[in-house]
């Protein structure tokens, strides 16, 4: 009979080898998938993983996975702070979209002005429209104990008809030929948020999650709101004796994943989208939830895993492009990840006992 | 020519481009066409219609081309990567088919100076390699308004628009126009959907238009939704938008717009076999075939259906225009004179409605 | 500006078709929450039903056996998500959030082949002259049948939790899931059970929609409907017959803002679109400040350390 038994204490080298088995299992049954759809599978996995990183193309390919993982790590950092003590934003796509807003918004103002204050002023509206929004359900939760994640998630509705608002109304392009959709911020140097180096794909979001990976291993190895926050979320009674204040913990879990989020908007509409616009948001809030708990919840790992998805992001439409895979091929591949690194999990924490069970 | 860092950093920028792409350029004899589609080729409308251009494209030149294309790819930074990984991939043509993909095509083209765009709808030319295409769907709205305008019994009639951006206020104005024409006491309702493509929505639509009384249906947002619903409530006409939607003739669709990019899609391909591409913006209609009008069916009483067709073919050979004055907006003041027909300027911004409908434009 | 031209009874009609997929979804999650479960993965549970329910419909020619086929979809998907997070003990809110992405994609590639394609028709049940009966008739009894088994499920459901033993042993497992292990209770099992359940109701609510309500087939047709579900579980304090009021409050919303631009009224769209949610919002901070009633073990991992 095989039982499944708590380890006493969880198994490193399970915790590390587990994404890794995971990967390996999806690119197995993703095979599967694939050749289900009367596609080479041998072809198809090297086309998403190998072709970004090494391929012909590369040196196009790897900036690009810097423009599309900086928003996704940057918005996990924020979020694992707060999943790791059992408080769940589910509405970062929200706190992106207001970041987006107040960024943009503040630029459009100055606008023709030019002057260098105007971009770092923005990165404070943009980290602010994060902020403010996450605490609604912050402080919703600590005065009323309303649930964070059903308040967070419907802000992102709200949010999304904000934007809509702001494209058709107060931010669109006077310039515009009535379409909706603000001026475009990449022509508008003093807020455009270029590359740092051309061609390289280093926007300033990329060196503001690279900064938030850091800080967020500073704070969780070191500091003591990130030993509040380990303790919390792995033995809240623990917690609640050595003195911390499970309200404080909650505003600065969401405040700090809001205004990462916001940030990450607000560098996302000055960069690479360029403005405004009624579909501006693709869901990075959302796969960045994958992409916390496929880092485990470390920022390091976060680092990775925001490269991994990016990779299976652009892989995906190569092979979209050249192979003809349909779209929703990746999506399932993105979820059989995230299902295995689940799966894969339970051996950091339990195994298996093979034989008897034992009288206690 | 003064050394600045950043010119430095662009100069290596760009020639890591061109050594890239002096790789990508090998010969080739085969004409390589791309299409960026902003939604799934199923949708049975929009990015269905461009892929029918697609398909016409390969059958009638055969083995010269090789398409390619990606769907449902998001209007910024994604597009912009799957343009450039397009034009690495060695195409020689691509096509964007949606607004939203603007600022990106330019962006690309710019990179790019070999390669040719088409941009669907849009209006910057930045660079000499860069084309915009559009139909002038509100001739077929004028057909539309006036069969709408002789069928209807109770004299409302129902509009699912989609954004209050100029080519949708047209499409409006040019169907009230010729619907009034044969009906004065013609009254429109009008109900902003705020999306193009949202089956469920557009069914709500639909049924709240007909529960307040609508019996025809007019719609600027590409699903079969209306038809479905105006097939259940029994007596109310609708038209297919976009593609033919003919599953639902002859009742109750009973013509309908299509857009037919297959003419314009083997006109441009071969003018980059011949060499005689050039930079342009075509805003064609019924005439030049990229406006289709569906069959329209029995249900239609056959003196309207002489009129509808004796419109279309003089909105084909361009003796008669849509919008043709006297016309005056909605406070009254006249836009155009008697006998006078809107400039293509003044259809391309037009950001009012005609005298007559009842209602605002969203702000 | 007319709201004359707003017909109340066909209004209040509409919330009906409008709610039904709302409550199917809800009053499965209501009992899985009632386990002890949180399930994230609603939507993705409604759309596989939707398609599933399209394709068998569509190649059957039955919509009765589309819904069938909806329910066992949904319950399908939900046995991964029982699999995860009963057996392999992963954390909830991750495994549903991996089940809707996972959902969502795995229904697009198996709707390939049936975007645009047109179903098979369910028509309204026929209740003859009483449908004549003025106001009541025409709410009331112009329906398909799902709207009036949605309505009977919710009763059932009802019931059972109140008044039969199994639903005493539901609710126990959701309060305490040690103590319930502890009398000698099947946790995993019931809850495994519950999952199903929910899996099952969602398929039925997303089929309702592809099937009925609009109908046809397209990806992410759905359109954040599951997470509507999730917030009406917590804004019924999960109480079943509650779910009716929230979901017909929604529905009506909807409708509301729909008919409002019909008669010529200029309120902005957008703000219209925003008050579903903001409402949910505002009627779940006032249902917090009163006792909680969620079920004790919620989201918690059990694990019976023998």
């Amino acid at each position: 009979m095989i039982a499944v038994v708590k380890r006493p204490e969880p198994s490193r080298a399970f915790a590390m080898a587990a994404p890794l088995l995971a990967v390996l299992a999806t690119m197995f049954f993703g095979g599967v998938l694939f050749a289900f759809l009367g596609k080479d599978p041998l072809d198809a996995i090297a086309t998403i993983f190998w072709e970004p990183l090494f391929g012909e193309f590369a040196f196009f390919y790897r900036p690009q996975l810097l423009i599309k993982g900086a928003p996704l790590v940057l918005i996990a950092i924020g979020l694992s702070l707060g999943f790791k003590a059992g408080i769940w934003n589910i509405g970062a796509e929200g706190q992106y979209i207001m970041g987006a807003l107040f960024g943009a918004g503040v630029g459009l103002a100055f606008y023709p002005m030019e002057s260098f204050v105007i971009f770092p002023l923005m990165v404070l509206a943009g980290a602010f429209g994060g902020w403010v929004w996450a605490m609604i359900p912050a402080v919703l939760k600590v005065n009323f104990g309303t649930n964070e994640i059903l308040v967070s998630l419907m802000l992102v509705y709200v949010a999304e008809q904000f934007l809509a608002s702001m494209s058709l109304g107060l931010l669109r392009n006077p310039e515009g030929m009535g379409f909706p959709g603000s001026r475009n911020l990449q022509q508008y140097t003093s807020a455009h948020n270029g590359d740092l180096v051309a061609g390289s794909g280093m926007h300033w979001g990329v060196v503001a999650a690279f900064i938030a990976v850091i800080f967020a291993y500073v704070l969780l190895a070191r500091h003591r709101l990130g030993f509040a926050i380990r303790v919390t979320g792995d033995a809240p009674r623990a917690a609640a004796f050595s003195g911390v204040n499970p309200a404080r913990l909650v505003l600065f879990c969401l405040g700090a994943s809001g205004l990462l989020a916001g940030l990450a908007g607000m560098f996302e509409v000055s960069g690479p989208a360029g403005q405004v616009t009624i579909d501006f948001n693709v869901g990075y809030g959302f796969t960045a939830i994958i992409v916390a708990f496929l880092g485990r919840l470390h920022p390091v790992g976060i680092l990775l895993a925001g490269g991994l998805m990016a990779l299976t992001y652009i892989g995906g439409d190569i092979a979209q492009s050249q192979m003809g895979l349909p779209a929703a091929a990746i999506q399932v591949f993105q979820g059989m990840l995230l299902f295995f690194l689940l799966a894969f999990d339970l051996f950091s924490n339990y195994r298996l006992r093979f034989g008897r069970a034992e009288v206690a | 020519m003064t050394f600045t860092k950043r010119a430095v950093a662009k100069m290596l920028g760009g020639a890591m481009l061109a050594a890239g792409l002096a790789t990508a350029a090998a010969a080739q004899d085969k004409t390589k066409v791309g299409f960026v589609y902003v939604g799934p080729v199923g949708d049975g409308g929009w990015t269905y219609e461009h892929n029918k251009g697609r398909l016409a494209v390969e059958e009638h030149f055969g083995d010269a081309v090789e398409t390619v294309f990606v769907e449902s790819v998001a209007e910024g930074p994604d597009s912009e990567r799957v343009m450039t990984q397009m034009a690495l991939d060695g195409a020689d043509l691509i096509f964007t088919t949606s607004f939203g993909y603007m600022d990106a095509t330019n962006n690309v083209a710019a990179k790019f100076p070999d390669v040719k765009f088409e941009h669907a709808t849009g209006y910057k030319r930045l660079h000499p390699n860069v084309s915009t295409y559009s139909a002038r769907f509100y001739e077929g709205r004028a057909i539309q308004g006036h069969i709408a305008g002789k069928m209807t019994e109770s004299n409302i009639i129902g509009y699912i628009a989609s954004y209050p951006i100029p080519e949708v206020i047209r499409g409006i104005n040019s169907a009230f126009i010729h619907a009034q024409k044969v009906n004065p006491d013609v009254e429109f309702k009008i109900v902003w959907a705020y999306t193009w493509f949202d089956p469920a929505k557009e069914a709500d639509a639909a049924k709240v238009l007909i529960d307040q009384g609508a019996d025809v249906i007019l719609q600027h947002t590409d699903s079969t939704a209306p038809q479905a619903a105006a097939q259940e409530a029994g007596n109310v006409v609708t038209f297919g938008q976009a593609s033919d939607m003919a599953q639902y003739a002859p009742f109750p669709r009973v013509s309908s717009i299509i857009d037919d990019w297959a003419p314009y899609y083997i006109d441009r391909v071969q003018a980059v076999m011949d060499g005689t591409w050039e930079s342009m913006d075509t805003w064609d209609g019924i005439g030049p075939g990229m406006v289709g009008i569906g069959e329209i069916s029995d249900a239609v009483p056959a003196d309207v259906k002489a009129e509808a067709l004796a419109m279309k073919a003089s909105l084909a050979d361009g003796s008669y225009h849509a919008f043709t004055g006297p016309l005056s907006k909605q406070d009254g003041a006249q836009f155009l004179a008697e006998g006078e027909t809107a400039d293509d300027g003044m259809l391309a911004g037009m950001n009012f409605y005609v005298e007559g409908i009842d209602a605002e434009i969203p702000q | 500006m007319d709201l004359s031209a707003i017909n109340p009874i066909l209004f209040i009609a509409g919330f009906f078709v409008a709610a039904t997929p709302l409550i199917f979804a809800a009053i499965g999650e209501l009992v899985v929450e009632k386990t002890g479960v949180l399930n994230l993965g609603v939507e993705g549970m409604m759309i596989l039903g939707a398609i599933c329910g399209f394709a068998t419909a569509v190649e059957t020619g039955s919509p009765a056996l589309g819904f069938v086929a909806a329910a066992v979809g949904g319950a399908g998907l939900s046995l991964l998500f029982a699999f995860l997070t009963q057996v392999m003990l992963a954390n909830q809110v991750a495994s549903g959030l991996a089940l809707t992405l996972f959902g969502l994609g795995f229904s697009a590639l198996i709707g390939q082949s049936y975007v645009g394609v047109k179903p098979p028709r369910m028509g309204d049940i026929d209740f003859g002259p009483l449908a004549e009966i003025p106001v009541f008739g025409p709410i009331l009894l112009t329906h398909d049948f799902m709207v009036y088994f949605g309505l009977a499920l919710v009763i059932a459901v009802w019931a059972t939790l109140k008044f039969t033993r199994l639903g005493l042993v539901l609710r126990a497992v959701g309060e305490n899931h040690d103590a319930a292990h502890a009398l000698g209770y099947k946790v995993i099992r019931i809850r495994i059970a519950a999952i199903l359940f929910g899996g099952a109701c969602a398929g039925l609510g997303g089929a309702y929609i592809s099937l009925i309500r609009v109908p046809q087939w397209t990806e992410g047709m759905t359109a954040g409907i599951g997470w509507i579900a999730l917030a009406l579980v917590v804004f019924a304090s999960w109480k079943p017959l509650r779910v009716l009021l929230g979901a017909y409050l929604f529905g009506g919303l909807v409708q509301l803002q729909l008919n409002l631009q019909g008669a010529g009224v200029a309120i902005p769209v957008e703000y219209l679109a925003m008050s579903p949610y903001v409402i949910t919002i505002v009627v779940l901070v006032f249902l917090s400040r009163s006792k909680s009633a969620a079920p004790g073990s919620l989201s918690r991992i059990f694990h019976a350390s023998s």
